[in-house]
């Protein structure tokens, strides 16, 4: 379990991008940090893995101060995806998956053997690992980051929107290849996006951030849906008109599980 | 003779009184050295800006422009000054033609890629606004290049600039006189003070073409990349 | 007044068959005085370049000064080093032409080396970040490999001109296959300035083709060639 406890950032321009924070993002679950551009979503992410120090509180990992650790083993024990991937452009698409396994120190031949078992529970051909990243679509990139970030089998993944920089389609499909795995691995999952059918679709739980760095409101995806806070979480969620869509697209992705968990029947 | 010697040399020789007038004073030597830098540089942009940017807008012959210019920057422009010397005579154009040669290719190669570069949307919307190929040439191309296109000319300049020096050899004036003959009479402060006087020049050349970029680039192109 | 005699052909093939021991011994220490400083302006210029991006506030000052060293005549910067190491060919005369070609090259490399580390994506950077490179770590495994196109880009341009700019060496008594220059210069006899400037021309075709070689071999992972502008 990861713990904001009190947490502000105040950047050295003055800017206050997250305001005493508190949220407890559960273990073996994903929660999803929502809310429009500039509310502080990848701010809280960052200081997670000490990319960005706290102003002040205490972020603690599973009871643990973050700050005890030293930040590069801290990282090394958590994956991060990001937007655009991020890929080393140098590497074969196999070395850039082992790369933290090979910064552990791991064996070469066990690092790429799990890199290419990695490759297919992605859903990447492993005749690709031998390529580099500019021969790969944005998709497949993509993919690529989710598995670097899995590689060192870590128990924490941080994910910043991993998923916007691709076409409608794609996207659909590797939110739904992502529920998958998920449900596999089981990962403490911290995964933000400002897009509020994703939050529904993939969440556990949803937490909805404010300009200035507050917490709305967090809560189940059914919750949310069922309460909406009055006011700018309501808004958010597009009022009247757009929660009825959310609802709407809520049921019949549930119909559709139960159909599917019926015929499996 | 140290360091700090050789600048009181230079600095006697240059702020002496009897340099600054007559045929072998430092103004008439100035003028001279820019004339031939100013000839050479207008006639290697005459030739090399049309066709830089003929071939980045049809981009066709490209390879061939690129290869051409790397052969022409691997001439030795000494060797190219004193053969032309020696097959014609001591004058204006043995001159002349090793400067351009070494002007043309960063004018040649930086037009062409800056031409080339231009991005595909920017083209397509001046199309789409109803422009022909050379309007689109004139109006979308060239302006969007124009950084590139004025960093190849900066190279070229500062380079013909350093070595119009050699113009001595050739039997003309221009700076390199106080250096060429510094060095047969081993009069080192002159040779000092004319370097001194070269580089000062590059240094204004410099200034000159960041003004030109300053007072017509627009503020939307200023992070052009530099090539060399 | 016309200094070739007439009915001299412009080049006498037998003199090339009389001189190869010559033209050997020419090109060979042609190539040190060249090559040498590239080398030389390559370990200056990666730690430096390193430190410019690392505080900023050293660049601009740094890009300054390369590039007034780029507008100072190659006769000139000679000229600064003889009274350390004397004129003449061989021996220690030969870096009063290999040190000033290595503050030339310099003027090339080190901007190259800057925008090479530049060219690295901030994404990139972030993710090493993100995975536990520390500083140092990330410089070597991912920041400098990521920046060998453009520096070598920039050590073509180095080399190409320093393999030229060796040959006003001569004016001081050493320059390589320059040396032919004013030999034939001398006599009016244009077949050793010929020459000599195709094997000089040749030089620099050659070790821009090794370098190009260099990039596709060290590499492979570039989307585009880059050319050297
Ligand atoms: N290094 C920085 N220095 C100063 N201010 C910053 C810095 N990084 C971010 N900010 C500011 O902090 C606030 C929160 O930024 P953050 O990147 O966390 O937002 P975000 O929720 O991730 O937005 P987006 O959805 O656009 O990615 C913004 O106002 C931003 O401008
Ligand atoms: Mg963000």
């Amino acid at each position: 379990m990861i713990r904001f406890d009190g947490v502000t950032k105040r950047y050295a321009d003055g800017t206050v991008a997250v305001d005493d924070l508190t949220l407890e993002i559960p273990s073996g679950q994903i929660t999803v940090l929502v809310g429009p551009s500039g509310c502080g979503k990848t701010t809280s992410l960052r200081m997670i893995n000490r990319m960005i120090d706290t102003t002040s509180g205490t972020i603690s990992i599973d009871g643990d101060d973050i700050r005890k650790k030293d930040p590069s083993d801290l990282r090394r024990g958590i994956g991060y995806v990001i937007q655009h991937a991020g890929l080393f452009p140098h590497r074969t698409i196999v070395d850039n998956i082992a790369t933290v396994p090979y910064l552990l120190g791991w064996d070469k031949k066990k690092a790429r053997a799990t890199a290419m078992e990695l490759m297919e529970r992605v859903g990447l051909d492993t005749k690709m690992a031998k390529r580099y990243p500019f021969q790969l679509s944005g998709g497949q990139q993509q993919r690529v980051g989710v598995a670097r970030a899995l590689a060192a089998d870590p128990p924490i993944m941080l994910m910043d929107e991993p998923f916007s920089a691709v076409d409608p389609i794609v996207r659909k499909s590797l939110q739904d290849e992502f529920l998958r795995l998920q449900s596999e691995v089981q990962k403490t999952i911290a995964f933000v996006t400002h897009d509020i059918d994703e939050a529904v679709k993939l969440g556990h739980r949803i937490a909805v951030f404010q300009v200035g760095g507050t917490l709305a409101q967090h809560a189940t995806p059914d919750e949310l849906l069922a309460n909406p806070a009055e006011g700018f979480v309501k808004e958010f969620l597009g009022g009247e008109k757009g929660l009825k869509r959310l609802r709407f697209n809520r049921e019949l992705e549930d119909t559709a599980d139960d159909e599917v968990q019926a015929a499996e029947r | 003779m140290n360091l700090t010697d050789q600048i009181t040399a230079a600095w006697n020789w240059l702020t002496a009184s009897s340099h600054w007038s007559g045929g072998d004073g430092i103004p008439h030597r100035l003028l001279e050295h820019l004339g031939y830098s100013a000839l050479a540089l207008a006639i290697a942009a005459v030739i090399a800006l049309p066709l830089g940017a003929l071939v980045g807008h049809t981009g066709r012959g490209g390879f061939i422009v690129v290869s051409f210019a790397n052969l022409a920057r691997a001439v030795p422009t000494l060797g190219l000054l004193l053969l032309v010397v020696t097959v014609t005579s001591i004058g204006l154009t043995p001159v002349i033609i090793p400067l351009i040669a070494l002007a043309m290719p960063p004018i040649l190669v930086n037009t062409y890629e800056g031409i080339r570069a231009v991005d595909a949307d920017i083209k397509d919307a001046a199309k789409g606004m109803g422009m022909k190929g050379p309007g689109v040439l004139l109006k979308a191309e060239i302006p969007v290049a124009i950084p590139l296109i004025l960093l190849g000319l900066r190279t070229a300049a500062i380079q013909v600039v350093a070595t119009a020096t050699i113009a001595a050899y050739a039997g003309i004036g221009g700076l390199g006189r106080y250096i060429v003959d510094g060095l047969a009479r081993k009069d080192y402060p002159s040779v000092v003070g004319g370097s001194v006087l070269v580089v000062l020049l590059a240094v204004v050349v410099q200034l000159v073409f960041i003004g030109i970029r300053r007072a017509f680039v627009s503020q939307g192109l200023r992070g052009s990349s530099r090539t060399s | 007044m016309t200094a070739v005699a007439d009915g001299e052909p412009l080049i006498r093939w037998n003199w090339i068959g009389d001189h190869t021991d010559e033209l050997t011994t020419l090109t060979l220490h042609h190539l040190k005085l060249a090559l040498l400083p590239i080398l030389f302006g390559l370990i200056i210029a990666i730690p430096l370049g390193i430190m410019c991006v690392r505080w900023r506030w050293l660049y601009p000052p740094t890009l300054g000064v390369a590039n007034v060293l780029y507008g100072v005549p190659s006769l000139a910067l000679f000229m600064l080093f003889i009274p350390y190491f004397g004129i003449g060919s061989g021996g220690q005369a030969d870096f009063t032409i290999i040190l000033p070609l290595t503050l030339f090259s310099l003027s090339v490399l080190v901007p190259n080396v800057v925008d090479g580390l530049r060219s690295v994506p901030e994404p990139v950077r972030q993710a090493a970040t993100a995975m536990g490179f520390g500083t140092l770590r990330r410089l070597v495994q991912v920041e400098l490999p990521i920046a060998v196109p453009v520096v070598i880009a920039g050590a073509r341009v180095a080399t190409v001109a320093s393999i030229s700019l060796v040959s006003v060496g001569v004016l001081i008594g050493n320059g390589g296959l320059g040396q032919e220059f004013i030999d034939g210069y001398s006599r009016d006899f244009t077949t050793p300035i010929i020459v000599s400037c195709v094997l000089i021309i040749l030089l620099a075709l050659f070790s821009d083709g090794v370098l190009v070689t260099a990039q596709r071999l060290l590499t492979p992972w570039a989307r585009t060639r880059r050319s050297n502008g």
